[in-house]
């Protein structure tokens, strides 16, 4: 059921990446400062972008847990979360190259944007550790979905204090996409589609995989002719599992 | 609801002076700490922006050992149990909680504050003592806020000692940011007007924030 669709968004998210690289190559001006190194601002940014929507957006579909109890709800954050964390951490690398390209240090304090970022990357990688302390699934949800909220709000706020904190030492080279040229800011669009849809289909498929698991695992029980009820994963596991029907697993028992 | 928050308190409290398991240990922990950071830093005195790093620092990681212990008796002792057969408001627990830590604070503060002014100050404590207070006051609102949620969020985790301050202290950099910022002025060699009013607004409005945030979460941490 999650599969629906994939080749598609797999297919549009390959050709706006394709078409996204090359205006970035080809297209936009070499920037008079920083020259080529400039470049990685089309990834960067975006990343960075993407990372904290899909934080935020961890923090809504939370919510919706909440207010549910769907399981469902408690997996797309889940996958949410975890998805933007390897988003954060090319975020946190991509920023390391381009600080030691133009300021000479793999690490600048003064800027905001990255040390807001790294807090954040720091406060959202408990949140593996925290379901995984959890044994109890259902217990496991309602205690992710708790921090993913209380954590999506602290995002903006902790972005707030840190850019009081900081005095600009450093000239923001390209602060908001506002004050770009025209070729550079069209360039930038684009590659903020393309990571956005490469987000989107990443998700996409973890939630395929993790469904296509959870149903295999319902029909090899079926097989053993063990209890399918709950079908949960043996041992401990940080990641929500989806508890299928035996009549929806035995119903589409080779969509996947 | 007011009248199960004061009982909830009385009770908090209570343990706490009978059993003495947490404030004594937060307060002479900040002492000790004083101490460390005087061999740590190799100075007979601070001041400025050193000397407010060092006073946040101690009073955060002290606060955190309270945070450790706020909830393992109602765990350990079936505290939770017995608050949920009650028919009661559950929130009456996160306000029964928060203010009792801000409690522990307030009681840390007294001890730590002074000690740190005897110990390692340069300039004098007394004139920067009703800023500090206001800054001291908002800042502790946020931490008892924050660390009494985490608390009741790692303290049904199977490794609850560190889940607590791993998730605590990202949370409480804004309030680190705030404090210190507006602490280092007045604990400068030459002593400012007043703490810069945006971080006060900055503390005032993370503690609004996370004490709504709070309130609307908290329910479900405790529905088993």
């Amino acid at each position: 059921m999650y599969g629906r669709g994939l080749r598609t968004l797999s297919i549009t998210t390959v050709a706006v990446m394709a078409i996204a690289l090359g205006l970035v190559f080809f297209y936009a001006p070499l920037e008079a400062e920083q020259g080529f190194l400039q470049k990685i601002f089309y990834v960067h940014v975006p990343l960075a972008i993407v990372a904290l929507c899909g934080f935020v957006a961890g923090g809504l579909m939370a919510i919706q847990h909440l207010r549910t109890r769907d399981p469902r709800w408690d997996m797309r954050s889940y996958v949410a979360i975890h998805m933007s964390l390897i988003f954060a951490v090319a975020t946190l690398i991509t920023g390391s190259i381009w600080a030691k390209g133009s300021w000479g240090h793999w690490w600048v304090w003064s800027e905001p944007t990255l040390v807001s970022f790294l807090i954040v990357f720091l406060l959202y990688a408990t949140y593996q550790p925290l379901r995984f302390a959890i044994e109890d699934p259902e217990r496991q949800g309602r205690y992710a979905s708790v921090f993913a909220i209380l954590a999506g709000a602290f995002v903006p706020l902790n972005f707030l204090a840190v850019r009081l904190s900081t005095e600009y030492l450093h000239p923001r080279v390209l602060g908001s996409s506002s004050n770009l040229p025209a070729k550079m800011q069209l360039t930038f669009l684009v590659s903020l589609l393309g990571i956005a849809l490469l987000y989107l289909t990443l998700c996409k498929y973890e939630l395929t995989a993790k469904h296509t698991r959870a149903q295999l695992r319902a029909l090899r029980r079926r097989l053993a002719g063990e209890s399918v009820e709950g079908a949960a994963p043996r041992g401990r596991s940080a990641a929500p599992h989806l508890a299928l029907s035996p009549s929806a697993s035995a119903s589409t028992p080779r969509s996947a | 609801m007011r009248r199960t928050v004061a009982a909830l308190l009385r009770k908090e409290l209570l343990v706490e002076l009978r059993t003495l398991e947490s404030v004594p240990g937060m307060s002479l922990f900040a002492v000790t700490t004083f101490v460390v950071f005087h061999f740590a830093l190799n100075q007979n005195s601070v001041s400025g922006d050193e000397a407010a790093g060092i006073l946040w620092v101690t009073l955060l990681f002290a606060a955190m050992l309270g945070v450790n212990r706020l909830f393992v008796a109602d765990q350990d002792q079936g505290g939770f149990d017995a608050f949920l057969l009650a028919p009661v408001d559950r929130s009456a627990m996160l306000l029964a909680k928060a203010l009792a830590l801000l409690a522990y604070l307030i009681v840390l503060e007294l001890v730590a504050v002074p000690a740190f002014g005897l110990l390692l100050l340069g300039p004098s404590l007394s004139q920067a003592l009703p800023d500090l207070l206001v800054v001291l006051l908002l800042a502790d609102l946020g931490i008892a806020v924050i660390g009494t949620l985490v608390a009741a969020l790692a303290v049904r985790t199977r490794a609850r000692d560190l889940l607590g301050a791993l998730l605590a202290l990202p949370l409480l950099v804004p309030v680190v940011i705030g404090g210190a910022r507006a602490t280092s002025p007045l604990l400068g060699l030459t002593h400012a007007a007043s703490p810069p009013i945006r971080w006060l607004l900055t503390l005032g409005l993370y503690d609004l924030v996370f004490g709504l945030i709070a309130y609307a979460v908290f329910d479900f941490l405790l529905e088993d």
